[in-house]
């Protein structure tokens, strides 16, 4: 621990990186603090200028494209206050919510993680040429300035990237799950009668998804029939094949009745190959037959009503 | 935990109010299948609502006590499987073959009573 500030940065299993505050108390600890302050006063002196020295450099590099010169300018700015204030506290708190800020703002304007590595790296590149220059002349203190800037630049270049990766992975999620959930929909056609219409590719864990909304659309419905519609989909398996006889069995345990419509010649074909115990299913050939097999189990009668056909006789 | 069994017209209705053993399994089927015959039942509703496992024995005693009561003249019906329950017991082939199911209490007294319905409406119609 006393040699943390200056031993290459590492990161533990979780993500999480220990502080990296000098220890005050030891001699080491206090020197590497006080370079660390003479560092920040550097930085603070030449704002302006390794600002704009950075900015060309990122231009140069055909960086962060998708935002115009002004936000780029603007969001550097921020960046270099935000990156100075970590090296300066020690603490990555506050970088690391703005790296999320930041990586909530571009990503949905199709900012790529090696553009914003790409970016904290120029950065750390100007801020390190600039200590050559600085300190050219004394050796000794620049290996020592550095010993005390590379671990600390290090740290806030892993915090901006694990910062920006997270946040694409928490989009990622989000969208996955509203996906999962458009994808199944139960509808009530009538009173009593369910509609499910499956379009797309059916994998297992789809199929377990499905199945699952629906046996809690009959619950909440009080559904009495079911009409799954398949005509969406193309191929089918025998593993989901035998998944949707099971839905169909369970289905009747809570006392409803599904009918299958739309099976694809192709889909009826691989069913009687694959060898599926179809007997259990109840199936008709599409949609609109379905629901009229349903209506007939629920006992409606559907009816044109008489002024419709007295304006079809005229 | 016994299962109390209620009379309703001319129906049973047992009522399973938490996770059953095989004994109690049994004492329930022994049970209701005595009742039957006893009380003049013409239907018999077991309400599992409450049941978040079905394993083996348990399917395989519901289905017993519905082809034993149909041989004693009443017809069964399972009620209340829940959505979880049911998907488990498919997977496992617990299919309930032959036994009839409905979503609650109320649609199995239906059923039952549309059965009666039939029932009656069939022998009038041999009868010349």
């Amino acid at each position: 621990m006393r040699k943390a500030a200056v031993a290459p940065v590492k990161q533990d299993a979780k993500g999480a990186l220990p502080p990296l505050k000098p220890e005050a108390n030891s001699v080491l600890g206090a020197h590497t603090a006080a370079l660390l302050r003479e560092l920040v006063a550097h930085l603070r002196e030449n704002r302006t200028q390794l600002r704009q020295e950075w900015a060309r450099r990122m231009a140069e590099a055909r960086l962060l494209t998708a935002m115009s010169t002004e936000e780029t300018f603007a969001e550097a700015t921020s960046v270099y206050d935000n990156y100075v204030e970590a090296l300066e506290t020690g603490t990555f708190e506050a970088l690391q919510a703005y790296a999320r800020n930041l990586s909530e703002r571009i990503i949905p304007r199709g900012v790529e993680i090696h553009e914003v590595v790409g970016i904290v790296l120029l950065l750390r590149d100007v801020l390190a040429r600039s200590l050559f220059s600085r300190y050219q002349n004394d050796f000794a203190l620049l290996n020592r300035i550095l010993d005390a800037y590379e671990p600390a630049a290090n740290r806030v270049a892993i915090t901006v990237a694990v910062g920006f990766v997270q946040e694409r992975e928490r989009t990622i999620r989000e969208q996955q799950e509203a996906i999962r959930e458009l994808s199944t929909p139960v509808l009530q056609v009538r009173d009593r009668l369910l509609i499910l219409p499956i379009i797309g590719v059916i994998d297992p864990q789809r199929a377990r998804q499905l199945t699952e909304q629906l046996l809690r659309g009959i619950r909440a419905n009080r559904a009495k029939v079911v009409v799954i519609d398949i005509t969406g989909v193309a191929a089918m398996d025998s593993n989901v094949a035998n998944h949707l006889v099971q839905t169909v069995e369970a289905s009747r345990l809570l006392g409803a009745t599904v009918i299958v419509t739309g099976l694809s010649p192709e889909i009826a074909q691989t069913l009687v190959n694959i060898g599926v115990d179809l007997t259990k299913m109840t199936t008709v050939g599409d949609l609109q037959g379905g629901i009229e097999q349903a209506e007939r189990l629920l006992g409606y009668k559907v009816a044109v009503a008489v002024s419709a056909q007295d304006q079809q006789e005229d | 935990m016994e299962v109390p069994i209620l009379k309703q017209g001319p129906y049973l209705i047992a009522s399973v109010q938490s996770a059953l053993n095989d004994a109690d399994l049994r004492f329930l089927r022994d049970n209701l299948v005595e009742r039957v015959g006893k009380m003049r039942a013409r239907g018999v509703i077991v309400d599992v609502t409450a049941l978040d496992v079905m394993d083996s024995y348990a399917s395989r005693t519901l289905r017993d006590i519905a082809h034993m009561t149909r041989l004693r003249g009443a017809e069964t019906v399972i009620v209340g499987i829940q959505p979880e329950v049911a998907f488990a017991m498919v997977q496992l082939g617990l299919m309930l073959e032959g036994v009839a199911t409905a979503l609650d209490l109320e649609e199995g007294l239906e059923f039952l009573k549309r059965k009666a319905h039939a029932a009656a409406k069939e022998a009038r119609e041999r009868v010349p």
